[in-house]
């Protein structure tokens, strides 16, 4: 019906992972917002895994289009 | 104890959720053209993304919380609700039930039952459904919007009306289909958003070894955390195996149960009753777009279902490792208690210097108003000269000797969350509240709309007449949720006999089920008083049993204490859970035998004919031979039986 939902999954975790992977690498040197995580730059780490999972959805999300029509 | 702190970042992520929800509603609004759009997606919609709402939308906020609750009180036993009873359940639903409920083209579960057998069963069925909806969607969100407000200081009326408005508009602009949408998008939320929560706890214990040792040394003296009585020990496995304390019977579990009300009372009547019968999640497979799709929806959603444990009931026996460990500085959050209790009990700390161990201890609990720790009380009024009010108050929280275990997955959110992470995992939990809030809107809808109102109180309007209802009963049914949530944060007892009669309703259904679809002659009168039969066995069962340690009363055994009798040693249950799961066999019994004797003893009225495609016998087997090995639902199914059954082998 009309929309893929990988579009809107792809480009919504690309976003929040953007915006996490940015705010871990600014914040790299501030170890104490980082003491709960037990030290570790857990917004870079998950940023990263967000991003990619949100671009891989787009990447799905283009060839399904060019295939033509599948949803 | 404290509130978190939201930042910029956290809020950002939240924004972006609800807009990009909302979004998907707008995007399908032009899509909306009849009642079927609306309503049943018009059947269109393809496999992977029914089969992830198919969970997503059982995934409610009450599930998180409740499995990590579970989790934390019973351990690693508690992954038998998804191993012996949701996969094999799926399983069953695809490969057998699907046939009838979508080659039947009934629009719901309802209508199916009216055409299998007459008006009076789908009537039943319809109106115990529609009301149990929207009170089960209000108690779900009562929970969720007291416990955002307790641990994170949100306005309860804040949480409930705007989550309410956001579902509210996406299901109205993009009924089922973007209902079902954005349950996919929710799904990815939600595991993404508490997996890195899952990661550090295991990390910080040590790994899942560390964690198992931790929780060995739980099980063996459970009463040092206040788990249980003091003087209760369990075998060392306790906690951290699926089986064997379970086979060494209802005493040597922290559940209480035996292996018969877990395989037959969990296992069969209740897991397959919801998952087989419930049209919450059944109305997601049959919005797919064709027979194949419909029964592979279950298949898809097995395959992360049965992973879910480590999502959903890691988290709370992490919360009992970490407990145990003092260098931790962490424990299961005790019930809330206002900051005025907390200063006025510090003051009684300092005024207890002269009185022995006993006294203060007494003297403490009773301002505190809750079960305290009597070393941990014994330690703090010792030191209170040296200690600040802020510290005395600190004691005080640990020394709580009482647990709110719905709390868990939050307070472990607190801990090891960073702003950014923090915000995310919000946002999951909020997601998980979504989902399972617009599956109960979208079923509501569509069974009031079509077994309701267009059966019985408006039959023979246009489509577009029902199509508006569709659009009215969201409103209304979201505006009739949050009326229940208010009753329930009011009257909680009232509550609790709510959700016991809606176990009386639920505990006989699959007995109907299996009966209408795989024998014949089955007759309308049979299901309809084998129901009403099972529905009254299941309520004097209750009357007549209790769990031990409760009081006879809305728990049970009120009957005895009307003749002023013990309720006798026979019908004590161990646990509470116990004394649900022999209810649901007794109730799945009574039904069997009563619809099986009614029915030889009517009259059949419908015709071989009819009953085609309703009816296992009567219906032309579905051929799939042909078909590649991973579109066929009887070959996956089987697969993924075995992979349910090493995990069970795993976790023995």
């Amino acid at each position: 019906m009309g929309l893929d939902i990988r579009w809107p999954i792809g480009l919504m975790f690309t976003l929040i992972g953007g915006l996490l992977t940015l705010f871990g690498l600014v914040t790299r040197s501030k170890a104490e917002l980082y003491e709960g995580s037990l030290g570790i730059n857990i917004n870079l780490i998950w940023g990263v895994i967000l991003l990619v999972f949100g671009l891989w959805m787009l990447i799905m999300a283009v060839r399904g289009s060019r295939k033509g029509g599948g949803s | 104890m404290t509130n978190v702190d939201l930042t910029w970042l956290d809020y950002s992520i939240l924004a972006i959720y609800t807009l990009f929800v909302i979004g998907i509603g707008f995007a399908l609004r032009k899509y909306m053209k009849s009642s079927s759009d609306f309503l049943t997606s018009g059947r269109s919609i393809p496999t992977w993304v029914t089969g992830l709402a198919f969970i997503s939308a059982n995934l409610g906020a009450l599930e998180l919380v409740g499995m990590a609750a579970s989790g934390a009180k019973y351990g690693i036993a508690t992954a038998h609700f998804y191993w012996v009873g949701a996969i094999p359940a799926m399983i069953f639903l695809a490969v057998f039930m699907m046939p009838f409920y979508y080659g039947s083209k009934a629009r719901s579960v309802p209508e199916y039952l009216k055409m299998r057998f007459d008006e009076r069963v789908r009537a039943l069925n319809s109106i115990a459904f529609a009301v149990m909806t929207v009170f089960a969607s209000g108690i779900s969100m009562n929970a969720l919007a007291k416990l955002l407000n307790q641990l994170l200081g949100w306005n309860y009326h804040a949480a409930l009306w705007v989550c309410s408005a956001v579902v509210l508009v996406y299901v109205l602009k993009g009924g089922l289909t973007s209902a079902i949408y954005t349950e996919v998008l929710q799904f990815f939320m939600i595991v993404l958003g508490f997996a890195p929560v899952v990661y550090l706890g295991l990390k910080d214990l040590g790994g899942w070894g560390a964690m198992n040792q931790a929780l060995e040394g739980v099980a063996t003296n459970p009463g040092a955390l206040h788990l249980k009585e003091t003087g209760t020990t369990y075998a060392a496995n306790a906690w951290s195996s699926a089986w064997q304390p379970l086979l060494a019977g209802p005493a040597n579990n922290p559940m209480g149960v035996d292996i018969f009300a877990m395989v037959f009372g969990l296992g069969f009547v209740l897991s397959f009753g919801y998952w087989c019968t419930n049209f919450l999640v059944v109305q997601r497979a049959m919005a797919a777009r064709n027979m194949t799709a419909a029964r592979n929806t279950p298949i898809v959603a097995a395959v992360p279902k049965m992973l879910f444990p480590l999502l959903v009931i890691v988290p709370g026996m992490i919360a009992v490792a970490l407990t145990s460990m003092p260098d931790k500085d962490y424990r299961i959050p005790p019930p809330i208690i206002s900051d005025q209790v907390y200063t006025a009990s510090a003051e009684v700390v300092r005024a207890s210097g002269n009185l022995d161990t006993a006294a203060a201890l007494s003297a403490v609990s009773k301002s505190m108003g809750r079960k305290m720790d009597q070393d941990k009380v014994a330690t703090l009024v010792r030191d209170a000269g040296s200690l600040s009010d802020e510290e005395i108050k600190k004691g005080l929280y640990s020394a709580v000797a009482e647990y709110d275990y719905d709390g868990v997955i939050l307070s472990l959110v607190k801990k090891y969350c960073p702003t950014g992470l923090l915000g995310l995992a919000l946002t999951a939990l909020l997601a998980s509240f979504m989902s399972g809030m617009a599956g109960n809107v979208t079923a509501f809808n569509t069974v009031w709309t079509y077994d309701l109102y267009q059966a019985y109180l408006a039959p023979n309007k246009s489509d577009h007449h029902y199509f508006w209802m569709g659009q009215a009963a969201t409103v209304v049914g979201i505006l009739v949720s949050i009326g229940a949530a208010y009753f329930a944060s009011l009257y909680n007892n009232a509550m609790d006999i709510i959700q016991l009669v809606f176990g009386f309703v639920n505990a006989p259904l699959f007995a109907t089920f299996i009966l209408a679809m795989f024998w014949v002659r089955t007759t309308g009168t049979g299901a309809f008083l084998g129901l009403f039969g099972g529905i009254g066995g299941s309520a004097l069962f209750h009357a007549l049993t209790i769990a031990q340690g409760n009081l006879p009363g809305v728990k049970g055994g009120y009957l005895w204490s009307l003749g002023n009798t013990e309720v006798p040693q026979t019908l004590q249950f161990p646990s509470e859970m116990a004394q649900n799961f022999w209810l649901a066999s007794f109730a799945f019994i009574v039904c069997f035998v009563l619809t099986l004797g009614i029915s030889l003893a009517t009259k059949r009225t419908k015709t071989d004919e009819e009953l085609k495609g309703l009816v296992y016998a009567l219906t032309p087997k579905i051929k799939d031979e042909h078909a590649p090995w991973y579109s066929r639902p009887a070959v996956v199914g089987t697969i993924l039986l075995l992979a349910c059954l090493i995990l069970n082998i795993v976790f023995w």
